[in-house]
């Protein structure tokens, strides 16, 4: 089974609802987390625990100087603007690359071969007993994240239950996390911000015939925007996780609440199990 | 001798455009034959990746100068390693007056 916690924009606590439903669910089974915003990943900071690093490479062109007229068919072909073509050589943007392997095909000369160049990493540890941690690292500077997250995922495999941190927005980074997965988590705030982007992020869950369900974070109590919108579009409220200093004090210190606070471990259970059951999904 | 030069219409009396990759229109201006030939930028609105695009078109056309006035880092190598001469025209003014102020020489380096 894979949940994928997501949600519309950036703050809204989805990594600290995967970080705890993760923490809750190892202590009587096996979990592997993977934080597939890999622009950003935090859940480490969760889980500090020593990590296994494995480099992410992404196909490469290389031109070779002998073979090339510089007719320039492959710059023209490649909308990235990763090719120009000189009058005596073609330069090569490697960070604007997308590793589409184009300008390969299309070269008439067969001057261009393939070679992996690193853009990320994925590291994986164990912070506890039943807990695997796979976190995908993107390269400063690189654009080719679902590239990344299609890695972190191959890391984790798909047994026996595995939980995706989502990047925010629905990038393409957030439909390789989405796709393929049994069941999404929105976490969202009450705010009309926060519904708008909530919105967005309900159209790509859809596109994708993915059972969803809400965390509303954040509350100050007067949640009914929230709670509207998740009726008209037929989305249980699975969980209304109050404001509080406490809260946002275990949060500020990288502390787990299910962890550090009394009625929280329940809570994250009982999201699981609501999760799993009003999202009818078969564990 | 063919000068590329930024600007917002498609003639010599257009305002040039500081901003290279996201300029309407390179204005090519043969010095020789007397020309002004306009060229839409394909990639004014594209994402990404419009530097290195933007300076293919500059060298497609031939020219072996260009006057702009702020270029990125990545159009930055292409214009040094395609050896084309870029020059700074700050401020506001003409395609013509641009290309006079080139041609008189005063018009500082870019790169
Ligand atoms: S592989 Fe694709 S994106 Fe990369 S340089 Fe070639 S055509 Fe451009
Ligand atoms: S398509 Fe091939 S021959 Fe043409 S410029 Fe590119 S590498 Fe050179």
């Amino acid at each position: 089974m894979k949940i994928v916690v997501a949600s519309g924009k950036g703050g809204t606590g989805k990594t600290m609802v995967a970080a705890n439903l993760g923490y809750v669910l190892s202590r009587d089974r096996k979990v592997t987390l993977v934080d597939c915003d890999v622009e950003e990943p935090n859940l480490h900071l969760f889980f500090p625990a020593e990590t296994v690093d494995e480099a992410v490479t992404a196909e490469n062109p290389v031109f070779d100087p002998a073979l090339c007229t510089q007719c320039g068919a492959c710059g023209k072909f490649c909308r990235y603007g990763a090719i120009t073509v000189l009058r005596d050589r073609v330069l090569f943007f490697a960070e604007l690359c997308h590793s589409c392997g184009g300008c390969r095909i299309v070269c008439p000369e067969g001057a261009v071969t393939e070679t992996g160049r690193a853009i990320g990493k994925v590291g994986t540890s164990h912070p506890l007993p039943g807990l695997t941690l796979v976190s995908g690292f993107l390269n400063e500077g690189e654009v080719q994240a679902p590239c990344v997250v299609r890695a972190a995922r191959a890391a984790a495999g798909d047994y026996p239950l595995v939980i995706l941190d989502a990047a925010p927005g629905v990038a393409c980074a957030v439909m390789e996390t989405i796709t393929g997965c049994d069941l999404c988590i929105l976490v969202t705030e009450s705010t009309p911000s926060g519904l708008h982007d909530l919105a967005l992020a309900v159209e790509a869950v859809r596109m994708l015939s993915l059972p969803a369900g809400v965390v509303i974070n954040r509350s100050d109590g007067r949640d009914e925007a929230a709670t509207a919108f998740c009726r008209e579009h037929d989305l249980p409220v699975l969980m209304t996780i109050p404001f509080g200093r406490e809260i946002a004090a275990i949060q500020n210190r990288g502390g787990l609440v299910a962890r550090d606070l009394p009625g929280f471990t329940e809570k994250f259970a009982a999201l699981y199990t609501d999760a799993v059951r009003l999202c009818g999904v078969k564990e | 001798m063919i000068i590329c030069i930024t600007a917002d219409g498609p003639d010599s009396g257009a305002q040039v455009q500081p901003r290279f990759g996201r300029a309407a229109y390179f204005v090519f201006a043969d010095t020789e034959k007397g020309t002004f030939e306009a060229v839409k930028n394909p990639v004014a609105d594209a994402q990404g990746g419009v530097g290195p695009r933007a300076v293919q078109t500059v060298i497609d056309h031939g020219a072996t100068a260009l006057v702009t006035g702020q270029v990125g880092g990545n159009a930055a190598s292409a214009i040094q390693a395609s050896g084309i001469r870029a020059c700074a025209f700050k401020g506001q003014g003409t395609v013509s007056a641009a290309l006079s102020a080139f041609l008189a020489g005063e018009l500082p380096s870019l790169l």
